[in-house]
């Protein structure tokens, strides 16, 4: 059937709109994400630990990491840092820990979001061993220490002396946790 | 559907009620759509009456905050999605067809739906105010997670809602074009089409665009309500900035679709009471296809504050400042039309007048907010309000009475009272002025946005917003008047009232027959 | 009749020059006591200046117009309606006006984001409807609240001059030293800004956001929450005291003590009277925005603490200190464990318990809130009596 030119508009204007709704969830969402990982943008780091590439450290330059905990409402967790900053070279590994209890009387499962400040560092902050990106269950009254292994990339920009992890404790306890991304 | 495919020609409307329910005529859809937006804009306004109420002087006094909250969401969302669009929907039915000689718009019967829509979408709308927990109260922009989780419940409806006006404006979008493309007379070039049709042509183009995306951003709010999606919850790997992208990415090429077709409508009025053609009607054109195309790519200068990269804030710096170019383009362009004509100053005029020069005051502060490091200085203030109040106001609305103003005695066949409209126009102006300017400087001054009360160094000037505000408010129901007597009589009108109008609505009889170009007039 | 309308023009002219009334009624930016909100101001100021003149321009062409070329003055209309090269020129000088504007605009915002080298690091955690600074390193770590008395918004009272602008604890830093802020936010997202420091910055929960000043002078500067951030987010302001160094490094000494001292009061025996003064501040402090200050609440987002179960049940009021210690999840009852010590935690229950009618008698010490901090169970005598009433 051959379309009058009336409707061929017609046709093309609806496939537009519905193209436009489909972009916005499969694309401008896949996109973003991308785009925060490849430019730091949130600040959200790599969820897949760092393999430790042996290289030179560079004692030229020393950088300081500090580390940030927040709990987000409605998380009663104790939750902190080991420290609240260390002093590293680039390419040397520096560790600490977070230590985290559940208090209440509840199982619960917890979630840490990381999130590095100034954005352009994200990039060069490396963990070779760390807990985000993972759901943390926790018993009731279960205290735990979880370690923390970063480097700094030695091709952090020369900018950058002083770089802040910032974690988010979100309580995840029931929630089925489906990732935008993947939808 | 085919030139002659409306065989029963010159027959008068059905009588009564049905007649509204079933009308396919784009005169009567358009009518339809002009007096609903009014309905809309006189609740909004009575909304924004309250909002000045509780403002009036420091300290809690009318409401309460969380009800002071939903007042400014709902004024936005009515005002935005139910006064300023539906009444450029409702002027381009009417006129579009008869500017370029076409029987009726293209898809008659889904014109009608996307009418009857409305009424729906803005009862669950309203109905949210009623509910337990109350209406939406996140500000019309519904930024997550205050939208998301910690949101009423009366958010799902809200939704509901805006997928049905979205659904209503792309419907109006696509018959737009289909007419524009298809229906127009022998002759009718693309670059011969009145700049209003070119305008909405643009515009229909930017709401096929850009509605998806808006309810793409509500369906994701309702999927993180629902459907346990974390979209723009962090603690599921989600990211409320996301919220923000996705919602600008709609929301700035939204302004413009509140704002291109009123460029359509000064760009006819002010060549008729220059009695001089349009100066540089070509770029007048180009001047909107860019500010179009740039709209798409300056999103993030909502977002100055959230901590974009340095270079993301440069890049949308920068495109924001270019805008004012082609929008710089337009209004000299309008100067020069009136630069060695012969000037005459009717109802139309005046507003657009002071269209040009209320909106020109207005890009300025957008030219002042486009500058990233000073906007951390005006961002969520009142100066924003005072801005976009600008631009929209003496923009938008101020746009739309001219048009009023310009076709009414095509509409109705009779004159409307030209002294009582000049007086609408001088308290419009003065309201308007003595309501919005004062924000410019309570915004400089500290003056954060949407909060029901302030220290007190803000008051004098709040008060004095508030008084305007009112005057502008009562000011309205004197353009109801108006409006109603010239429907109910009046001096006759000519098939060309003005003077120095051209044009194809100016060719058929006042008041417009029931159909007109059945048969399409020839355009040399 | 003529000399007085001139002496009242005079006035109203003379008024409106004098900067003595324009500096009360603030209507412009504050220039701000930083070297950036002084760049700021400056780019402001500047593009203002800029805009005034492009309007004089187009408005005067556009005004000579409408005076001269009406036709009741005999104006013939002109034909002319295109010239490429008017249309050129009035593309292009915009053009070279907006470089002329990107290139300070850029310079500055290359200053706004380098918050690296700073001296001192606070942590800004926004949430609903209060701020909480910390200190990093120095062991400092307070929240800050409204502290304009609910009878001055009601209007019972006369408001004073920093009414909606004035905090229970101040931010105080030093001057002369770059302090960088790490913002996020704990629930929605909030946006800490202080017009005179010229900083802005969304405060949005899981991510940290970073922003600098380097105070030059001290003084007291006050801000708001930029970003709506539901019912009260018209009353968090922000403090910040800016103070000499020597002065700044006393009062985190003495930020120090209070912890100790503290410390020293959950020891103390409280009596009920104690407990009830200390109390009813407290609430009125931290629990009245929501729950109002008769204690009815906003039901249904708001419960009402008069007559509920958990305020006047003696075997609730383990719970009733869970609730205060860590939050309900899912309701607007946020975790009071950061916020309040034993003390005021103790004191605000018992408040509660014996406010608005609910008359139970009972006392909470300070100790009971630390026991139950320890052991998760409240091990006061309440419970141990009632099972012996039983």
């Amino acid at each position: 059937m051959a379309l009058s030119p009336a409707n061929k508009t017609i046709v093309k204007a609806t496939a537009t709109a519905v193209a436009m709704f489909a972009f916005v969830f499969w694309v401008m969402v896949p996109l973003y994400n991308v785009l925060c990982k490849v430019t730091g943008l949130n600040g959200k780091t790599d969820p897949v630990p760092y393999t430790a590439v042996p290289a030179a450290v560079d004692t030229s330059r020393t950088i300081t990491v500090q580390f940030l905990a927040t709990n987000n409402k409605g998380m009663n967790w104790d939750f902190k840092p080991s420290t609240y900053q260390i002093k590293i070279h680039p390419g040397e590994v520096g560790s600490l820990s977070f230590y985290v209890r559940n208090p209440g009387g509840k199982d619960m499962v917890g979630q840490a979001i990381p999130s590095v400040s100034p954005f352009q560092a994200t990039d060069y902050l490396h963990k070779t061993e760390c807990f985000c990106f993972t759901a943390q269950p926790l018993g009731a009254h279960e205290e735990k220490v979880m370690p923390l292994k970063i480097i700094v990339d030695q091709d952090l920009p020369k900018h950058i002396n002083k770089l802040t992890l910032s974690y988010t404790l979100f309580d995840i306890t029931g929630m089925d946790i489906k990732r935008t991304a993947g939808l | 559907m085919s030139d002659h495919a409306i065989d029963h020609e010159h027959h008068g409307p059905a009588k009564g009620l049905m007649r509204w329910v079933l009308t396919t005529n784009h005169k009567d859809i358009g009518s339809m759509y002009m007096w609903f937006s009014f309905a809309m804009f006189l609740l909004g306004g009575s909304m924004a009456m309250v909002i000045r109420a509780e403002l009036f002087q420091p300290g809690l006094q009318i409401v309460k905050p969380e009800f002071f909250n939903q007042m400014t969401t709902m004024h936005g969302l009515i005002m935005v999605f139910g006064a300023v669009m539906p009444a450029f929907v409702g002027l381009a039915n009417w006129m579009i067809p008869m500017m370029i000689g076409a029987p009726d718009m293209a898809l008659p019967r889904m014109n009608n739906w996307s009418f009857w829509i409305l009424p729906f979408a803005f009862t669950l709308l309203i109905s949210t105010l009623f509910m337990e927990g109350g209406g939406p109260n996140f500000g019309w922009t519904f930024y997550a997670p205050l939208s998301t989780d910690y949101a009423p419940p009366s958010t799902t409806f809200f939704v509901l809602s805006i997928h049905m006006m979205g659904v209503s404006s792309i419907m109006g979008a696509i018959n737009v074009i289909a007419t524009i493309l298809n229906l127009r007379a022998p002759g009718m070039t693309l670059m011969k089409m009145p700049l209003f049709v070119w305008t909405w042509l643009i515009t229909a183009y930017l709401l096929i665009a850009v509605m998806p995306v808006l309810a793409g951003a509500v369906t994701m709010v309702l999927m993180d309500i629902h459907f346990g999606t974390s979209f723009f919850n962090a603690g599921g790997g989600g990211d409320p900035v996301l919220f923000q992208h996705v919602f600008w990415f709609f929301g700035h090429p939204e302004v413009y679709i509140m704002i291109l077709p009123a460029f359509g409508i000064i760009s006819a009025i002010i060549p008729t009471f220059s009695r001089k053609p349009l100066f540089g009607y070509t770029s007048m054109v180009y001047a909107v296809a860019s500010i179009a195309f740039l709209s798409f790519i300056v999103w993030a200068h909502h977002m100055f504050t959230v901590g974009i990269p340095l270079v993301g804030e440069v890049f949308f710096m920068y495109a924001t400042m270019l805008i004012a170019v082609p929008t710089g383009v337009k209004v000299f362009n309008w100067v020069a039309t009136m630069f060695k004509g012969s000037l005459t100053f009717e109802t139309p005029m005046l507003f657009s007048i002071a269209f040009v020069v209320l909106f020109t005051i207005g890009g300025f502060s957008g030219l002042m907010l486009s500058i990233a490091p000073a906007d951390f200085q005006y961002h969520d203030t009142y100066f924003v309000v005072a801005h976009f109040h600008y631009v929209l106001v003496p923009g938008a609305i101020f746009a739309i009475f001219a048009g009023v103003y310009y076709w009414l005695p095509k509409w109705t066949g009779h004159m409307y009272d030209t002294a009582l409209s000049k007086v609408h126009f001088w308290m419009s102006f003065i309201g308007m002025n003595l309501t919005f300017f004062p924000m410019h400087f309570v915004g400089l001054a500290g003056m954060p946005r949407r909060i029901p009360d302030y220290n007190l160094q803000f008051a004098d000037f709040n008060m004095v917003a508030s008084i305007g505000g009112f005057m502008f408010g009562a000011t309205q129901l004197l353009f109801l008047f108006i409006v109603i007597k010239c429907v109910k009589g009046g001096p006759k009108a000519e098939a060309s009232p003005w003077e120095g109008a051209h044009g194809l609505e100016w060719v058929v009889p006042s008041p417009a027959p029931y159909h007109t170009f059945t048969t399409p007039p020839e355009v040399k | 009749m003529r000399l007085q309308a001139r002496k009242y023009l005079t006035l109203i002219i003379g008024l409106l020059a004098s900067p003595a009334l324009w500096a009360e009624w603030a209507v412009n930016m504050p220039k701000g006591v930083t070297d950036l909100s002084h760049s700021i101001y400056n780019l402001h100021m500047t593009i203002f200046w800029i805009t005034v003149v492009i309007g004089i321009v187009v408005f005067g062409v556009m005004f000579w117009s409408v005076i001269f070329h009406r036709k009741s003055r005999g104006a013939k209309a002109s034909e002319f309606h295109e010239s490429t090269l008017v249309e050129i020129i009035w593309t292009t000088i915009p053009f070279v006006i907006l470089i002329g504007m990107a290139i300070p605009a850029t310079k500055t915002l290359i200053e706004v984001y380098d918050a690296d080298n700073a001296d001192i690091d606070i942590k800004i955690t926004g949430h609903q409807w209060k701020w909480q600074y910390e200190y990093l390193g120095e062991d400092v770590s307070f929240f800050s609240n409204l502290s304009t008395p609910r009878e001055q918004f009601t209007n019972q009272r006369p408001k004073n001059p920093n009414y909606l602008l004035e905090v229970d604890e101040p931010m105080v830093v030093p001057i002369g030293k770059k302090i960088r802020f790490l913002v996020t936010g704990a629930d929605v997202i909030h946006s800490w800004w202080v017009p005179e420091l010229a900083v802005k910055k969304d405060a949005i929960p899981g991510f940290i956001n970073e922003s600098w000043a380097k105070i030059n002078q001290p003084g007291v500067y006050r801000g708001q929450c930029a970003e709506l951030c539901g019912k009260n987010h018209g009353f968090m302001p922000i403090v910040v005291d800016a103070r000499p160094m020597d002065e700044y490094l006393a009062w985190l000494d003495e930020k120090r003590e209070e912890v100790e001292k503290v410390r020293e009061l959950t020891q103390k025996d409280w009596t009920m009277d104690e407990l009830m003064e200390r109390g009813e501040q407290v609430y009125n402090k931290v629990c009245s925005a929501c729950h109002q200050v008769n204690g009815q609440g906003l039901p249904p987002m708001f419960p009402a603490l008069k007559g509920a179960p958990v305020a006047v049940k003696r075997d609730q009021i383990g719970r009733h200190i869970e609730i205060l210690l860590y939050g309900i999840k899912g309701s607007a009852m946020q975790s009071f464990k950061e916020q309040l010590n034993e003390v005021d935690m103790a004191a605000v229950i018992t408040y509660e318990r014996n406010a608005w009618g609910n008359n139970t008698g009972e006392v909470i010490t300070p100790k009971d809130i630390l026991d139950y901090k320890n052991n998760d169970a409240y091990t006061g005598q309440y419970t141990q009596a009632e099972e012996g009433e039983q």
